[in-house]
């Protein structure tokens, strides 16, 4: 481990800076560490807040990450309710919104990814977005008065969200410029079964088409779509993606494109590593550059971020994996759809709604695969996946594994 | 140790099964976590530890032995 390793700060209290110093403690690491985090709760999970918290009535008890005590024992300095607003690489500070000055030696940019927000309609009270506890709290409440929601956004939160307010009783109506729900995420034939599964739960869906405006007097009242159809409703909800919260790094000499650049061990400067939604780093498993906003991806992320300050030298090579629930669809996902073109079911099928399948990337072999109500297929699948990435690269040596 | 799984948060991710089959497997109707063995014998506090740190529906808990 580095001798001049004394004091690390961690910019972002969610799983990927979480993650980072439990992972400096576990591995016997005793110098200082100072965490970071916009939000003034202590660590929590994001992933229950679009199922869980606003189908189940969860607390916030039952997504934090930590007990007290295990937070306690990271000996680690929280600074809750406090962002970054400057890093001075020359200097080796981070400036917070409390005007405080963190020196140190090891950073870890763990400052994750905000809403994406629509141009129009965020000035009205009961246009949504969901990214933190409060905002899933505030959707929760407004799906106990509100009777109409239209959900901007058929990517894996349009979905959960638009199954949620089915769920709670809402006439829903799910709008996606894609011809099918989550069409980026798993492609066009798993979008088109979610499709069917959102329609027989009542859900209307109205594809093929982008939002124009967000009308209302005091409040909105209608989403007004590209082709002239106005949807009325009482409730907005925008899930149109994720933005890399980098702003704070603008200007001090770390490569952003997509996410802070780093290399294929986290690296983004020398000392500085980054993890979670934040980081653009080169992906050997896939032999690319990616950025991945997933809750397992910042877990892992977490720790090898932490691993290479430590002095790690080994790659992060990964096989990206989320999951998503929405009405009885429990869908787990792994690898890298954005190349996937032919689905090949694998077991099961997709008339009895359980099946697991890979999907080819034309005549390059599997870049990803999933499960649908059929998570035990999820192995197979897996393996299926980092054989033909092996097969890619040339080389046998394991992928995936150890993180 | 005292290793206990929660199923109302397991995801059937499989991360467990894959990392300690003896310990963690999944129910065929399902594919949600089940656990063999409790005490997770034969193995190390800190490697059933790790499994459940990994596990992204954090659905594993592990209590040592009093």
């Amino acid at each position: 481990m580095p001798e001049e390793l004394r004091r690390v700060v961690v910019v972002g209290a969610g799983v990927a800076g979480l993650t980072a110093a439990d992972t400096l403690r576990r591995r016997g690491w005793d110098g200082t560490i100072s965490v970071i985090g916009a939000e003034a709760h202590r660590p929590y999970d994001r992933p229950p807040l679009s199922k869980q918290v606003l189908s189940g009535g969860w607390g916030l008890d039952r997504i934090l990450l930590r007990s007290s005590p295990a937070l306690a024992a990271d000996d680690a300095h929280w600074y809750l309710g406090e962002s970054a607003v400057r890093l001075d690489l020359d200097n080796r500070v981070v400036h917070t919104s409390r005007d405080r000055a963190l020196p140190f030696d090891g950073l870890v940019v763990a400052s994750g990814s905000r809403p994406r927000r629509l141009p129009f309609g965020h000035d009205f009270a009961n246009t949504h977005l969901l990214r933190t506890w409060e905002d899933a709290v505030a959707l929760r409440e407004a799906f106990a008065t509100a009777t109409s929601v239209v959900v901007i956004g058929a990517g894996f939160l349009g979905c959960e969200v638009a199954a949620a307010a089915c769920g709670a009783g809402l006439s829903t109506t799910l709008v996606d410029p894609l011809s099918t729900p989550m069409e980026r995420h798993l492609g066009p034939v798993v979008g088109s079964e979610l499709a069917r599964v959102h329609h027989d739960r009542g859900v209307r869906l109205l594809l093929d088409r982008g939002v124009v405006a967000v009308e209302g007097e005091a409040r909105a009242e209608r989403v007004v779509l590209t082709d002239g159809t106005h949807v009325e409703a009482d409730l907005v909800v925008a899930a149109v993606g994720g933005e890399p919260d980098v702003e704070w790094l603008v200007g001090s000499g770390v490569a952003l494109h997509d996410g802070l650049v780093c290399d294929e061990r986290l690296t983004a400067a020398p000392g500085v590593v980054a993890a979670g939604d934040v980081a653009s780093w080169f992906n050997p498993t896939f032999g690319q550059r990616m950025r991945v906003e997933h809750r397992s991806s910042a877990q892992e992320q977490g720790v090898a971020a932490a691993a290479t300050l430590l002095g790690r030298t080994e790659a992060y090579a990964a096989l990206p994996y989320f999951w998503s629930e929405q009405h009885d669809v429990r869908i787990n996902a792994y690898g890298h759809f954005a190349r996937a073109t032919d689905l090949e079911v694998v077991a099961g099928s997709v008339a009895e709604r359980r099946f697991a399948a890979v999907l080819h990337a034309g005549d390059d072999g599997v870049v990803a695969g999933l499960t649908w109500n059929l998570p035990s297929g999820g192995l197979a699948v897996r393996q299926r996946i980092l054989d033909a990435c092996e097969v890619r690269r040339g080389v046998t040596a394991p992928a995936a594994a150890g993180w | 140790m005292d290793i206990a799984v929660d199923r109302e948060r397991c995801v059937g991710s499989g991360q467990c099964v894959m990392r300690m089959p003896d310990v963690f497997t999944s129910d065929d109707a399902e594919g949600l976590v089940e656990l063999i063995d409790p005490a997770g014998a034969g193995h190390e506090a800190a490697d059933v530890d790790d499994v459940a740190f990994s596990c992204p529906a954090q659905a594993i808990m592990v209590a040592a032995d009093a």
